[in-house]
């Protein structure tokens, strides 16, 4: 994958924060997956397939999709059933905008909502896989782009 | 009268929403609500939606495209040979111009790529129902 590429997801990821909640989020510096996990609460991840083939997901705290859902549905307290509904959709949107870019034979599937270890998709993905460190509000999340 | 928020004036429009994320069914819903359509059908894939059109006639129609079961631009050239006079909003994540375009040539009357705004969102709801 290219850095212009690799830029491509981080400038759809502030934008998607920026715009549904009206605070940008910090992001970190991208590297390149070692053996180390990277998990959190609820992992959102959309397959790849057409022009590019992997997998793209977004794997982040409770707390944190609690927090969007709580923004977006202008609710304090938004029933479990949306929080996790929130990874799916996060990763959904970063995968269709960045179309933009990788144009339209970029296929993505529809979203699965896993909760716990997504170490197994993982380790199917052809390397180099980039991890993308973001924060908001304290909380840490991390996307994950593993593309052939 | 300065700060009421526009609603929509003719009687008992009936909107479907169709997306398979809670969050932005529940998103549209309340958008819905809030310029006065009351008679709100939902539906989680394109499957279950061409059902509820056919059933319920609804004059606006707000449809995402990745979708299981039934995509949302199969469901949409379903739709429009039901009804070519329909007011269908797609909102996607796709944001590519091809996709955009292919909805429209498909009968879309409106297009607003994920991740909008509550007044975004309002406005193109106001807009295509005005239109």
């Amino acid at each position: 994958m290219s850095e212009q590429e690799l830029r491509c997801f981080i400038d759809v990821v502030v934008r998607y924060f920026t715009e549904v909640t009206g605070e940008p989020c910090e992001m970190g510096v991208p590297y390149v997956k070692d053996a180390s996990p990277v998990i959190s609460d609820y992992t959102g991840l959309i397959g790849i397939s057409g022009s590019r083939k992997g997998a793209i997901y977004i794997t982040s705290p409770r707390e944190m999709l609690a927090a969007v859902t709580s923004v977006i549905l202008g609710e304090e307290t938004p029933a479990e059933e949306y929080i996790i509904d929130m990874a799916g959709e996060i990763a959904n949107t970063i995968a269709g905008n960045v179309r933009e870019t990788f144009g339209s034979s970029f296929m993505i599937s529809v979203p699965i909502v896993i909760k716990g270890a997504p170490e197994d998709v993982l380790f199917r993905l052809a390397p180099p896989v980039f991890i993308i460190p973001l924060k908001w509000r304290n909380c840490s999340s991390y996307l994950v782009v593993g593309l052939e | 009268m300065p700060g009421e928020a526009p609603s929509v004036q003719e009687e008992h429009m009936k909107i479907l929403i169709v997306d398979d994320s809670f969050v932005m069914r529940k998103t549209i819903e309340k958008c819905a609500e809030a310029i006065m359509i009351t008679e709100i059908f939902t539906a989680s894939n394109g499957r279950i939606a061409l059902e509820l059109f056919e059933k319920e006639r609804p004059a606006l129609v707000t449809l995402d495209i990745t979708m299981p079961e039934m995509d949302g631009l199969s469901c949409l050239d379903a739709i429009v040979k039901i009804d070519p006079h329909v007011k269908v909003i797609v909102i996607t994540a796709l944001k590519d111009s091809a996709t955009g375009l292919s909805a429209v040539r498909r009968g879309a009357k409106g297009f607003l790529p994920k991740p909008f705004t509550h007044d975004q969102l309002r406005e193109e709801l106001m807009n295509v129902i005005g239109g």
